[in-house]
């Protein structure tokens, strides 16, 4: 059970996938505008990336390791997650349509998001057990969350400020990225 | 057709520019850009990637249905990236060390899905070439000069050769996440003031 807390804080704060691992970033400048589509393209990575991690793993230990394929790896990860989309897009469509008026147009922007190959890869190099990868998965898409929240809560009032020009839109964006990750720095002491 | 072709070739060196003008292909950007060396490495990784998957994607365009168009080129996006992945491991293994999850991420690069989507499917194969050849040089040279800026100031060196005298006190934030946000933003913005002239 402390191995799973230790898991979740590590994920969500020390290693934060956006600020720490800058896995994620071209969603995050581009949707991290207003608070709502921040918090829809959140939900949508959660959702996308606990079931992502939990195929590729199967994806990698009942195929890919006993056929001794594992130069192919790249290569299925990014079409099992391209298929999932697609398949939860349909599903959702058909059978929760709330679900899916909600989570808009970030459902299939997922597919190319770093963050969620990113993660699958990280969780095979690591080698963790089926429920460390749901669990690691779940806290890394909360952490990227976060992190979102977080910034377009920034952006909103810096939309309100006196910017020169040149800094405008995606500069400061970034610098303030920056400092949001400097802050996260304060969290590296917590796990030894 | 030449003129044509040049042109495109040079359009990626400074207009379309990936990161700065074409704000695609961050994730990396920020990750590679601490040593010289990693920029190289993976600006020629991606040249590579890049200028295949636009020569195909190009070749094949009359034969791929719309629908799964996307689906088409992050396979031929993704075989590439699986063959520099295993001639990385075996003829450059540090380097192939030190970029580590990168490599197999250059798959979901939006450079190279952007590139495939608005240029290599509607437009012929000499173009693509130029354009993979120009817009992968372009990101090479843009990721180099990131790299240089952070390794000189963070560790005193540029491509493993000291630059500073003994006494210099690398300024470490420049290698770690916040500077590398910094950094690039700041490079945006001076590229921003090119663009308002």
């Amino acid at each position: 059970m402390e191995n799973y807390i230790v898991l979740v804080i590590s994920c969500i704060f020390v290693n934060n996938i956006l600020l720490m691992q800058y896995l994620g970033n071209c969603p995050f400048l581009g949707v991290s505008k207003k608070m709502e589509t921040a918090f829809g393209m959140a939900m949508a990575v959660i959702f996308v990336l606990v079931m992502a991690g939990a195929v590729t793993w199967v994806v990698n230990y009942y195929i890919l390791k006993p056929y001794d394929l594992e130069y192919l790896r790249t290569l299925s990860f990014i079409l099992v997650i391209a298929s999932l989309v697609q398949l939860v897009e349909m599903f959702l469509k058909k059978n929760v349509p709330a679900l899916y008026a909600g989570l808009g147009i970030y459902l299939p922007l997922i597919t190319t998001n770093c963050a969620v190959l990113g993660v699958c890869l990280i969780n095979m190099k690591e080698e963790y057990d089926f429920i460390h990868t749901l669990v690691s998965s779940f806290s890394y898409a909360t952490g990227f969350g976060l992190a979102l929240v977080l910034f377009a809560a920034i952006r909103e009032r810096i939309l309100l400020a006196r910017v020169p020009k040149p800094l405008q839109d995606t500069s400061i964006g970034l610098v303030t990225a920056g400092m949001l990750s400097l802050a996260f720095f304060g969290f590296k002491g917590m796990i030894h | 057709m030449v003129k044509r072709a040049v042109n495109e070739f040079v359009k990626g060196l400074w207009e379309e520019i990936p990161p700065f003008r074409l704000v695609l292909g961050l994730c990396p950007t920020l990750a590679v850009t601490k040593t010289v060396e990693n920029a190289l490495g993976m600006g020629m990784a991606v040249i590579f990637v890049l200028t295949c998957s636009n020569v195909i994607v190009s070749a094949l365009r009359n034969l791929i249905p719309k629908q799964v168009r996307i689906a088409c080129f992050i396979v031929v996006i993704a075989t590439f990236v699986t063959i520099v992945e295993l001639v990385m491991q075996a003829f450059t293994y540090p380097l192939y060390l030190k970029l580590g999850i990168f490599i197999p991420l250059i798959v979901v690069n939006c450079i190279l899905l952007g590139r495939a989507e608005a240029f290599a499917s509607k437009n012929g194969v000499i173009y693509s070439l130029a354009d993979g050849l120009g817009i992968g040089i372009g990101y090479t040279l843009a990721l180099s000069a990131l790299a240089s800026i952070r390794e000189m100031f963070g560790y005193g060196t540029f491509y493993h050769i000291p630059v500073f005298g003994p006494s210099f006190k690398p300024f470490s934030f420049m290698v770690k996440a916040p500077g590398a946000f910094v950094c690039l933003g700041l490079m945006l913005c001076i590229m921003n003031m090119f663009k308002k002239k």
